[in-house]
């Protein structure tokens, strides 16, 4: 699905990832760990591609991310759902219409918009709070709408940087159910987070591998997690 | 840009609209810039077909005529104009020529001198009134031919004075067209900076619309639309301002010459209806232009 072969990424002048290589499979679930700085945001935004690779080559669908251009980049990234750590909503807009956007984006019409959404909507537990703006919304809701609004497409892989970074330590176990679901649905999902109580939790609710950044590379993190 | 676009343009999607939200000084000054254009290009197109109107009416009008001046003394005049008329009768291109009665002779000076002229008490020359045929005359020819047969004679084909009048107002005419391109340019440079403004503003929005697919026509339409159609209400608003200023103004009459035959005749009204359809195409190429160049930058 998405595969980093010797990928590097500087910035400044500096390296943030460097020699970096990993593949997300079809159906698989990650967490990528780390401190705060280690990289993993940075790691995600190439993943969807935000960000391009200084080295190395990164496919995604078996494309070269290099070789798109900017009508074909977003395509991609429809097939790819992301949950920002800040949400990222247009705050004149509604709920309804924040999670409505990558289906308006995409030309889907109104009639298939009001039943996805919905059916979505109630899913991640906002049935009631479609009408309300975002900054009306409390963070666990924010992180919930993001999460909506990164599968309404049925995207094949969601990616999510810091979900439950400000929420509590319950509404964080909700998203993580949420998130296991998806996987279970046959989505593919790459999680970045540096709660390391959130991947022990998750240890009993699915298979995941658990990735570290350390010294701006991706190791495969042990046991002790 | 491509038919989709224009057919995006047109179709009413009011969810996309709201991606993009209102920003009041951007939408006021398209909506001012694109009316205060319009005003100006109904008085432009006014002035440029006046002036095209006066300049056909001087050369078709005075074209094909001429005077022939009879400046002898009292008692040689008839003598002289009764010459001038037989040298005419014999000159090809000359399809009819006569000498003024006393009685038009006066009305053509009664504006300078008043209706009661004595004319015979004044050394009034003899006017003959020359019609062309076709072709044409020569009138290099026929003055020489009069120079020599009656000296007194002058011939005015009206040339001398009339090509500086039709020129001047085909001038006037041009000065009118170049007067409407530059409006249209003006109008083009100040909805780009708007939308330069209003796309710079929304920066943050873009990043998010295209961090969920959204794809760059997606983007550009949102804004496109919105100053379009802001262009369009503007330059209807000024439109009908300036067609009631020229219906306003005061009818074509002989003592107010020029300056009170401007306006539109007839089908000519229906020319100011175009503005507003080519201010919205200059509002929609301009902004296509500026968002796909800030799209490019922004990417």
């Amino acid at each position: 699905m998405i595969e980093l072969e010797n990928v590097s990424y500087t910035y400044g002048g500096g390296a943030l990832l460097s020699d970096v290589s990993l593949r997300l499979q079809s159906g698989s679930f990650h967490f990528l760990t780390g401190p705060s700085g280690a990289g993993k945001t940075t790691l995600l935004k190439l993943c969807y591609g935000a960000l391009l690779p200084t080295s190395g080559r990164l496919s995604a669908f078996e494309q070269d991310i290099a070789g798109l251009d900017r009508d074909q980049m977003a395509l991609l990234r429809r097939r790819i759902g992301v949950v920002h750590q800040d949400c990222r909503f247009l705050d004149h807009m509604s709920l309804a219409e924040n999670v409505a956007l990558p289906l308006m984006v995409s030309g889907r019409g109104e009639a298939a918009q009001q039943e996805d959404l919905s059916e979505l909507l109630n899913w991640v537990g906002l049935g009631d709070r479609k009408d309300a703006l975002p900054p009306e919304l409390s963070g666990g809701e924010r992180q919930r709408a993001a999460l909506a609004r990164a599968v309404i497409l049925s995207p094949d892989v969601v990616l999510a940087d810091e979900p439950t970074g400000n929420v509590d330590w319950e509404m964080s176990q909700r998203l993580l159910r949420l998130l296991v679901e998806l996987n279970k649905m046959g989505k593919t999902v790459l999680i970045a987070t540096h709660d390391l109580s959130l991947i022990r939790a998750a240890k009993s609710q699915v298979q995941a591998r658990v990735l570290r950044i350390s010294q701006r590379q991706v190791q495969l993190a042990g046991a002790d997690l | 840009m491509s038919n989709g676009a224009i057919r995006n343009l047109l179709k009413r999607d009011t969810s996309a609209d709201r991606v993009v939200p209102p920003t009041g000084y951007t939408a006021q000054l398209t909506v001012f810039v694109s009316g205060a254009m319009a005003f100006l290009a109904v008085f432009a197109l006014a002035l440029s077909l006046a002036s095209g109107r006066l300049a056909d009416r001087w050369a078709t009008e005075l074209a094909g005529a001429a005077t022939l001046r009879i400046n002898a003394p009292a008692d040689q005049l008839a003598a002289q104009t009764k010459a001038a008329l037989a040298v005419l009768s014999q000159t090809p291109g000359v399809a009819s020529a006569r000498a003024l009665t006393a009685e038009e002779q006066i009305a053509l000076l009664s504006p300078w001198f008043g209706s009661d002229l004595p004319l015979d008490t004044l050394p009034v020359p003899q006017l003959i009134e020359v019609i062309e045929g076709e072709p044409g005359m020569d009138a290099a020819g026929l003055r020489l031919r009069l120079g020599a047969e009656v000296p007194g004679a002058v011939l005015d084909d009206h040339t001398r004075w009339r090509e500086p009048l039709v020129d001047a107002a085909m001038s006037l005419r041009r000065l009118g067209w170049v007067s409407i391109l530059l409006i249209g340019g003006a109008t083009a440079a100040m909805i780009t900076l708007a939308a330069n403004a209003s796309l710079a503003a929304n920066a943050q929005i873009i990043e998010v619309l295209r961090l969920v697919g959204a794809q760059d026509r997606f983007i550009a339409n949102a804004f496109v639309r919105r100053f379009t159609y802001r262009a369009f209400f503007g330059a209807m608003v000024g439109m009908f301002l300036g067609m009631t200023g020229v219906l306003l103004l005061p009818e074509a009459s002989d003592e107010g010459g020029f300056l009170t035959g401007l306006g539109f005749k007839g089908v000519g009204w229906l020319l100011p209806t175009l503005i507003p359809i080519l201010g919205a195409t200059v509002a929609f190429l301009a902004t296509w232009s500026a968002a796909s160049r800030k799209l490019k930058e922004l990417s």
